[in-house]
């Protein structure tokens, strides 16, 4: 009894220094120390330094008057508004080429990806070239040759490049025909909304039909139906309010229309391509991922090619594909921070310009990093919604 | 009745048979993987209509129509431009990199001094290959020179003051001089780094574990132009007044700062794939926390990652392109300032310039990737159970 007894007693460590608990304890407020003392030291320099140079701190400066002109304004700006509305802008900008990008690089990726898995030998080399050429050179390159080596070097707008739908391709960026949406025309984006909601309803109860009875129904074609002919339907009855502004050669300039700027085409251009062949390799190594065995099972049970591809390969792909894809769509979206390098307006940019007329330096890098940070942990939350529904539901 | 004799036995296996005709050779390929059906005959000739429509051009212009050699801009320019270009020619300028080529590679590096980067270089190379290598011995040493002592010399060859060295300041420093050199100290700075910080994100200490948690997300979370701008604009003024330190410096620091927080995340997915036994077995050998991290774990946990890890640096190399945001001017930041030369201002100059650039980070990081492979592929046999 005696023996079990000293057994339940804390063993003994000889010296204190060799007891982890004290020796953790200890490490930890040394750390504590040395973060806050130099934290300490690091607001004081910061304080001195703003005194010295006679800046005010905090965020009072984001209402004086910006005086400085954005080139892309997706809201109304000029050089009166406040320096806060010129971040505004800067981030919508952001948002936009960001947005813009992902769509085309998925589309892209996509392509290349499944294209680097053809039986066709030169598709296959063709799509491994795209990939191997793109992954291995800087992304701020791509953009310079996109606006250096290829725009700019595009003629003048006098000898404007002809494309289809009345667009025309010049030194000056890329001009489209704008919709002129007249009145009324609030009726088709009610349409619109009201076919969404339809089909996502018309799917639902197929999915619990064909659960309960096994009879299966249309969706995909009824959904399409419903979400063009809706819209369809709305424009006629609104009496069609929509015209187009088509962009016209003048003897100098190009007049009317929608006008894509150089720097925002090389912008998208460049995050596109770049992002797509990494988005390439992550599709190629999902597919890849899948194990031969249930192609096969699924062909044993008869599906064709076509159904063996979606029902059973590519749900099981997503799982592998959508983690990596989102990471890439946080790194396009920081990339979009290039920007400044052919003088895009984006965050960077404005909050940049902003930060060099009034001195805020912490403020401005405050305000930028808050707002990537922002931007990434929504994209990310968007994405986990995302893979949360194509996991593995396990039983 | 007549016997049969059906005793006898084949001795000798009968030799395989050629494939048909129809399943080897030329044709076969080519029917299996050029016309296998109908979709894959248009995508055929989508293929080639592809090929057919951008190879000649760029044969045509990188090589056929460039202008290799040439004193100034009338080389690369069409008579109506003002060179001597018959009407409608358009041809890389590779003359145009060829003047330019000094600088392209060291910068404005004094040119009487340019034996320095070019030695630094050659004992770069004298360290790397050996360190690649996988047959030759001594990796031990070799990595300390590479990485502690080489850092050490080739700063006091570079930037001088000693030994009778003329000085040079680092805004002389430039082109690929400056992309490698930031690249190696990131490098040499990172994975040191990154490893302390994952190691700290799985530590039992809630505090350090928080800080480190906090900076990896933190620096993932952000472009690198941000941490550019946090180490060109706010690093000065966290110093008292009077104290600054070199731009050069300012970068390398936010630069290695960057690239610890990306290793971090490498370094813990391979500290996650060792399994426990390997902790306990340590801890129960009375192995101390540094013993048994330094003894035990990371040399498993990193040459689980090592692809991962080049990956990073692939990233950090490409990186380190931006630097020219806060003017510094590495490979690509010489290149895009020699395109406002008016000596040779052409409109095939920017793409030349440009063109050169991406071949030159192009080489490394496919040299570098294709490195990663073959460590893959030699490391694979050991770690499959």
């Amino acid at each position: 009894m005696a023996s079990q007894e000293t057994l339940r007693e804390e063993p003994s460590r000889g010296s204190l220094i060799n007891d982890p608990k004290i020796r953790g304890l200890f490490f930890q407020t040394l750390v504590i120390i040395l973060l806050f003392g130099s934290i300490w030291w690091i607001v004081n320099n910061v304080i001195d330094n703003l005194t010295r140079l006679h800046i005010a701190s905090g965020f009072q400066f984001l209402r004086g008057r910006a005086g400085f002109d954005i080139s892309d304004t997706p809201i109304a700006y000029t050089s009166d508004s406040t320096y806060g509305r010129a971040l505004v802008v800067g981030l919508l900008n952001t948002i936009i080429v960001a947005a813009a990008g992902i769509v085309t690089a998925t589309i892209i990726g996509f392509i290349v990806g499944i294209g680097r898995l053809s039986q066709n030998w030169l598709i296959r080399k063709i799509c491994m070239v795209y990939v191997e050429i793109f992954r291995n050179i800087p992304p701020l390159l791509v953009i310079f040759f996109w606006y250096s080596g290829v725009l700019a070097v595009l003629p003048p707008p006098r000898e404007s490049i002809h494309l289809p739908f009345g667009s025309f391709l010049n030194q000056r960026g890329f001009y489209i025909t704008r919709a002129v949406w007249g009145e009324g025309s609030w009726l088709i984006a009610v349409a619109f909304v009201v076919a969404l909601a339809m089909a996502w309803f018309v799917a639902r109860r197929a999915r619990q039909r064909q659960m309960a009875t096994g009879q299966q129904f249309p969706v995909f074609w009824t959904s399409v139906a419903l979400i063009v002919g809706l819209p369809v339907l709305a424009f006629l009855l609104a009496g069609m309010p929509l015209t187009f502004d088509f962009p016209k050669q003048s003897t100098f300039n190009l007049t009317g229309g929608f006008q894509l700027k150089p720097e925002f085409l090389s912008l998208f251009m460049a995050l596109s391509c770049y992002t797509a062949a990494f988005i390439a390799e992550i599709v190629r190594a999902g597919i890849r991922g899948v194990s031969k065995g249930q192609t096969e099972a699924a062909g044993a049970l008869g599906l064709r090619s076509g159904p063996i591809l979606r029902l059973v390969v590519v749900p099981q792909a997503m799982r592998i594909v959508i983690p990596p894809l989102t990471s890439q769509y946080l790194n396009l979206t920081k990339n979009s921070s290039l920007a400044i390098a052919i003088g895009y307006p984006d965050l960077t940019a404005t909050a940049g310009t902003v930060l060099n007329q009034t001195g805020q330096a912490v403020e401005g890098v405050l305000i930028m990093m808050i707002a990537y940070l922002v931007l990434s942990l929504v994209t990310s939350a968007v994405m986990n919604v995302v893979n949360a529904r194509m996991a593995l539901v396990e039983r | 009745m007549q016997e049969h004799d059906l005793s006898w036995v084949r001795t000798e296996m009968v030799l395989a048979e050629p494939a048909p005709l129809g399943e080897r050779g030329a044709i076969a390929w080519v029917r299996k993987n050029l016309v296998g059906s109908v979709g894959d005959t248009i995508l055929t000739i989508l293929g080639i209509a592809i090929v057919a429509w951008i190879l000649p051009q760029v044969i045509n212009w990188a090589f056929i129509n460039a202008q290799w050699t040439g004193p100034d801009r009338t080389v690369c320019t069409t008579a109506a431009q003002g060179g001597i270009q018959p009407e409608g020619w358009t041809g890389a300028c590779w003359a145009f990199v060829n003047a330019k080529f000094g600088q392209f590679i060291f910068g404005t590096y004094p040119i009487e001094e340019r034996w320095r980067p070019i030695l630094v270089a050659i004992l770069f190379a004298a360290l790397l290959v050996p360190m690649l290598i996988p047959k030759v011995p001594r990796k031990g040493l070799n990595a300390i020179l590479l990485f502690l002592a080489l850092p050490v010399v080739s700063f006091f060859l570079l930037s001088g003051g000693v030994f009778g060295l003329p000085v040079v300041e680092t805004p002389r420093w430039g082109g690929l001089l400056v992309t490698l050199s930031l690249s190696f100290v990131g490098i040499a700075v990172s994975l040191p780094l990154g490893t302390v910080l994952a190691l700290g994100r799985r530590s039992k200490m809630p505090i350090v574990k928080l800080l480190c948690v906090i900076f990896i997300e933190f620096v993932r979370g952000i472009p690198l132009i941000t941490v550019l701008f946090f180490a060109s604009v706010m690093l000065p003024l966290f110093l008292p007044a009077g104290v600054t330190f070199d731009k050069f410096l300012r970068a390398l620091i936010g630069v290695s700062l960057f690239a610890a927080a990306y290793m971090a995340e490498v370094v813990r997915g391979g500290l996650q794939a060792i399994p426990k036994g390997q902790y306990e077995g340590a801890d129960s050998l009375g192995l101390g926390y540094w013993q048994k991290m330094g003894l035990i774990v990371l040399p498993q946990a990193l040459k689980l990652v090592i692809p991962a890890i080049v990956n990073t640096f692939i990233g950090m190399f490409k990186d380190t392109s931006l630097v020219l945001i806060i003017s510094i001017f590495d490979l690509l930041g010489v290149v895009k300032q020699n395109l406002s030369d008016a000596n040779w201002a052409t409109p095939q100059t920017a793409r030349s310039g440009l063109v050169f650039a991406a071949f030159v980070f192009w080489l490394f990081c496919f040299g570098m990737s294709r490195y990663s492979m073959y460590t893959e592929r030699r490391l694979d046999t050991g770690y499959k159970r």
